[in-house]
């Protein structure tokens, strides 16, 4: 295992991708003392002697229309989104493991009928679904978004974890603590789930981006809580006093790239994972290619990627 | 056996090596491996797994891809009425002319091998028509009927995809796909380890009839050495990408000089011959990121001897005609002459 | 990630059972499908009725407010059905509920009052089809083909240089390229219009400066769905083609002397694309909801724009239309793309 999580962190796009991610939960966890500490730097304050701001000195990001300090937003927005991502990764995590683990594991009716209600939320448009709840739902705090964003969020993770429960459970080991009787509840939660461990992670990382970006959809579409700020509320806020068309790109760019770096972060972490799941993407990196092609004279390329690699 | 002539020689494999490129060390999948394939002749290769056979197979058709690398050594081919070509520095269009016609391949599994998507007759016409541009479609599939019919298998299949046929008639279509051309040399890696006895024993009937037939050669890779001991003319054995001993099967079967070999012998049951007491080889392969130093059998040699540890033996000549053992015990050979090594003394 | 591997004896059983009858798979995504699609209704129906409050009175008040008349008494009944009367039991509801759509009675706007809801949502649907459908079949064209030759390439500098690129482009929220797009070729270089489907100036219909005007206004709608749609795809086929050129009967292709052509498509790329179509069927709920911010950025009238203006206007009836015409077009695009995996995959067609 530690030689697992060695190889892991080897490569570049894990290390990178931890330590962005690592960046923004410190932003978010420290992000209101800094602002506190740093004066001018207040994300509600409106100073009405700076009114849509370019970037400069007094205001490095500049300010909004309202005279809010965008850098301030920017930072205490990372708290609203990265509260929501969280929240809502764990509640769909949950959802996801309550309902695709004993799918794979049981098997039979009880599959058919988990499989049922995951393959239901797949194909629902989910979006909408969310909105419409919202919708309903009069006043909204960033609580209930990540609430609903999770529990609407929660299908594609069932599926994975069915499959992998069902693999596991149908290891030796299991059956054959099965038949000696072992309860299906001891089974599940310590024999089954630990061998998922990957996956929930990988599952968990997924959905914290899933539910930054759901969030800033909806605050986007005006579904969001006027008094919090969240990368989302910065966009929509933006959008709504027609930033776009007052030329006031360093309103709703920083959010945005935030929520990019974020995103691509995990995506790095996760494409770290897959090549450790997959032995045949890791043939396939580029300091292995180049050391090949560079073993190989050149006249005795092979007829395959590698040739094509020059 | 036919009389040894260096014009009949189809293969003249020297020296080749193959390594495996990592973030470290590279790792030598095959080392130094030297032998020489008559036409229509069958040889096997015979090793456990890690011992580089598979190596041998992707690096003889040239199918290997990063990180396989062949690092050093040379295949010389020499197809029916055409000039020599070295396999390992032939250039990609070279190389496709040759495929199929001259070299073709049957893989371990058929059912991995055969293209799950695409319906068995498509499989075996592409690879006619990319060969003969004039064969029309109809054609190249009524001739993919009739090679299904040579391995017994009902021309009606042609319309069958891949997973609506048998294991055992996957494995025979995939050996009729390799002929589908007329080659000189079908390179077969374990081509009936996945299916059962009865099965394997009408395949290896089956090569040995079409051969007689249509008088291609083999190199026929598996780890049983006792499916080697009848169906192949010569075996060589391999170890740690070695090649470690190389002779006529009879000479491995009565007389194996290697320890390794006579553990491999010991350790399967005989097909066809009365039973004897199995033994298996203690230990267990070596890791190749980390060869031992010497001869790399030493560990697991129960008649290792000073030096051993240390001393690479070469393979070279050891009693009968060109029978070959890589192995110190036999350093003091009558007529036993290192410089000969290398160039073939199997001719 | 999803990728099942089949358990031993559920592979072996596949190998003996040949020849089963063909269509046991659609025939089973039928049924599901239509249980899917009265699931969905079932959720129509009882949404409004688990909210809190009475939203039917809620919108008779509106409508009235909004019109300054008396609502007249079958609109009455058809809110009524629609939204729940709490002094009916909840069966005889539904009945209702159920009659009301087979006659494709959706209620009447709020907003756009007296227009029922049915007619606005035909007047929409055909501008999404058509900027979603094709975008989202023109970044699954794009990124699935950029996906192989990276994957073939694997570890080539192209494909170390568009990988990580891509695995950023298509991290950027959506909205957000839209915005900047509006912003970058909307107002700073004018090049394209800053809202709406068509030039309102022409009349609609089938003349040549009106389609003109409908490509001008779409192509920025459509260019930022495809820059944010085909990244994800292009990841998936690349990692997928990396795994897939490594088995088999992709290096048995090549050993046969095949055109690289040939084995590329036919062989590797062909077999790759399979996990790819599940993910695009997948994906088809995701590309509803792209629809509805790109809608909302660039005010194009599709369906998602009147969703968006139903939620901001509290029009219920709107929301509720809406979102049901959503649902099931996406259940029946679903439909489509599982036919077309069964057509692609003969394996499928039998495993069910």
């Amino acid at each position: 295992m530690s030689t697992v999580r060695l190889s892991l962190l080897r490569g570049w796009k894990v290390r990178t991708g931890l330590a962005v991610l690592g960046f923004f939960v410190l932003l978010a966890l420290a992000g209101p003392l800094l602002t506190a500490a740093v004066p001018g730097l207040d994300p509600r304050a409106n100073d009405l002697a700076a009114i849509g701001l370019p970037p400069g000195p007094g205001h490095w990001l500049g300010t909004t229309q309202f005279g809010q300090d965008v850098l301030a937003q920017t930072v205490e927005g990372a708290r609203g989104s990265l509260f929501v991502g969280f929240l809502s990764a764990a509640i769909g995590t949950g959802l996801a493991i309550l309902v695709g683990l004993p799918a794979g594991y049981f098997g039979g009716r009880t599959d058919a009928w988990l499989n049922f209600l995951s393959n239901l939320f797949i194909v629902m448009p989910v979006l909408p679904l969310i909105l419409i709840v919202a919708g309903y739902m009069q006043g909204t705090g960033l609580w209930v978004i990540a609430l609903v964003i999770g529990f609407f969020g929660w299908s594609g993770g069932a599926r994975t974890i069915r499959a992998q429960a069902m693999s596991v459970s149908n290891r030796d080991f299991v059956a054959a603590m099965r038949t000696l009787g072992e309860p299906h509840h001891r089974l599940l939660f310590h024999e089954v789930l630990p061998h998922l461990t990957g996956w929930i992670a990988a599952m968990f990382l997924h959905g914290v981006i899933g539910g930054v970006m759901a969030e800033a959809g909806l605050a986007f579409l005006g579904i969001s809580d006027s008094s919090a700020i969240s990368w989302g509320t910065m966009i929509q806020a933006a959008q709504q006093q027609s930033a776009v068309l007052r030329g006031m790109w360093w309103w709703f760019v920083p959010p945005g790239l935030c929520i990019a770096l974020v995103a691509t972060a995990a995506t790095l972490v996760n494409f770290g994972v897959d090549e450790l799941a997959n032995p045949k993407l890791r043939t396939a990196r580029r300091s292995v290619v180049r050391r090949a092609e560079r073993t190989t004279a050149p006249d005795t390329a092979p007829d395959t990627a590698g040739s094509d690699a020059r | 056996m036919t009389p040894p002539a260096p014009h009949d020689d189809l293969l003249r494999v020297t020296g080749l090596t193959v390594d495996y490129v990592t973030d470290g060390d590279p790792v030598r999948a095959c080392a130094d491996v030297t032998f020489t394939l008559r036409r229509g002749e069958i040889l096997g290769v015979a090793g456990e797994s890690g011992s580089g056979k598979s190596t041998l197979v992707t690096a003889l058709s040239r199918l290997q891809r990063p990180p396989a690398v062949t690092t050093a050594g040379s295949i010389e081919f020499r197809p029916r009425g055409g000039d020599a070509v070295d396999l390992v520095t032939a250039s990609p269009r070279t190389l496709r002319s040759l495929r199929w016609t001259s070299v073709s391949i049957v893989l371990q599994s058929a059912m991995d091998a055969l293209n799950p998507v695409m319906r068995l007759g498509a499989q075996f016409a592409d690879a006619l028509r990319t060969h003969d541009r004039t064969l029309s479609r109809q054609a190249a599939w009524d001739r993919a009927a009739e090679l299904l019919t040579t391995v017994g298998i009902s021309g009606d299949r042609v319309r069958s995809y891949p997973h609506e046929l048998s294991g055992g008639m996957r494995q025979r279509a995939g050996i009729a796909l390799a002929l589908a051309c007329g080659p000189d040399l079908v390179v077969m890696d374990e081509p009936t380890t996945a299916v059962d006895v009865v099965m394997q024993r009408m395949i290896l009937a089956q090569v040995l009839c079409l051969r007689r037939e249509l008088g291609f050669a083999v190199v026929f890779v598996t780890h049983d050495l006792s499916l080697l001991l009848e169906l192949a003319d010569r075996i060589a054995v391999m170890y740690a990408g070695r090649v470690v001993e190389l002779g006529t099967a009879q000479e491995l079967y009565e007389a194996p000089r290697h320890p390794y070999t006579r553990g491999l012998r010991d350790s399967f049951p005989p097909l066809r011959a009365p039973l004897r007491r199995l033994t298996g080889i203690p230990g267990s392969p070596p890791d190749l990121r980390r060869p031992p130093s010497g001869c790399p059998f030493h560990p697991r040699c129960a008649e290792r001897f000073a030096g051993c540890d240390t001393h690479l033996p070469d393979l070279g000549p050891a009693g009968g005609d060109g029978h070959l053992v890589a192995c110190r015990l036999y350093d003091a050979a009558p007529g036993r002459d290192r410089t000969v090594t290398l160039e073939g003394s199997a001719r | 990630m999803a990728t099942t591997a089949p358990t031993a004896p559920a592979a072996a059983r596949r190998a003996v059972r040949t020849r089963a009858p063909r269509g046991g798979f659609l025939l089973r995504r039928l049924g599901f499908y239509a249980a899917a699609a009265a699931a969905a209704v079932v959720l129509n129906f009882l949404l409004p009725r688990l909210m809190p409050g009475d939203p039917s009175s809620a919108i008779v008040e509106e409508l009235q407010r909004v019109s300054g008349q008396q609502v007249p008494p079958e609109t009455l009944e058809s809110i009524r059905a629609i939204f729940g009367d709490p002094d009916e039991n909840l069966g005889e509801q539904f009945l209702a509920y159920v009659g009301q759509l087979a006659r494709f009675d959706l209620g009447v706007s709020v907003v756009n009052f007296p227009v029922p809801v049915s007619e606005l949502v035909l007047q929409a649907l055909p501008w999404t089809l058509l900027l979603v459908g094709s975008t989202t079949v023109l970044a699954f064209l794009l990124g699935t083909g950029l996906g192989v030759v990276a994957g073939w390439r694997a570890g080539s500098r192209l494909d170390s240089v568009l990988t990580p690129l891509t695995a950023f482009l298509s991290s950027v929220p959506y909205f957000w390229v839209a915005l900047l797009a509006l912003w970058v070729f909307g107002f700073v270089l004018g090049w394209f219009p800053l809202s709406g489907g068509y030039d309102p100036n022409l009349t609609e219909g089938v003349n040549l400066p009106f389609l003109a005007s409908v490509l001008h206004y779409g192509a920025l709608p459509a260019a930022t769905i495809v820059f944010s749609a085909f990244g994800g795809w292009l990841l998936g086929m690349r990692n997928m083609t990396v795994t897939t050129v490594r088995e088999d009967y992709v290096l048995l292709a090549q050993a046969k002397g095949l055109s690289r052509g040939r084995v590329v498509l036919r062989y590797a790329a062909r077999n790759a694309m399979l996990p790819s179509f599940t993910g695009f069927a997948m994906a088809l709920g995701g590309v509803i909801g792209g629809a509805l911010l790109t809608e909302t950025v660039f005010s194009y009238p599709g369906i998602g724009y009147l969703l968006f203006e139903a939620l901001t206007k509290r029009d219920y009836p709107m929301m509720q239309g809406v979102f049901l015409i959503v649902t099931l077009a996406t259940l029946l695009a679903n439909l489509l793309a599982d036919s077309l995996y069964a057509v692609l995959d003969p394996r499928i067609r039998e495993r069910g």
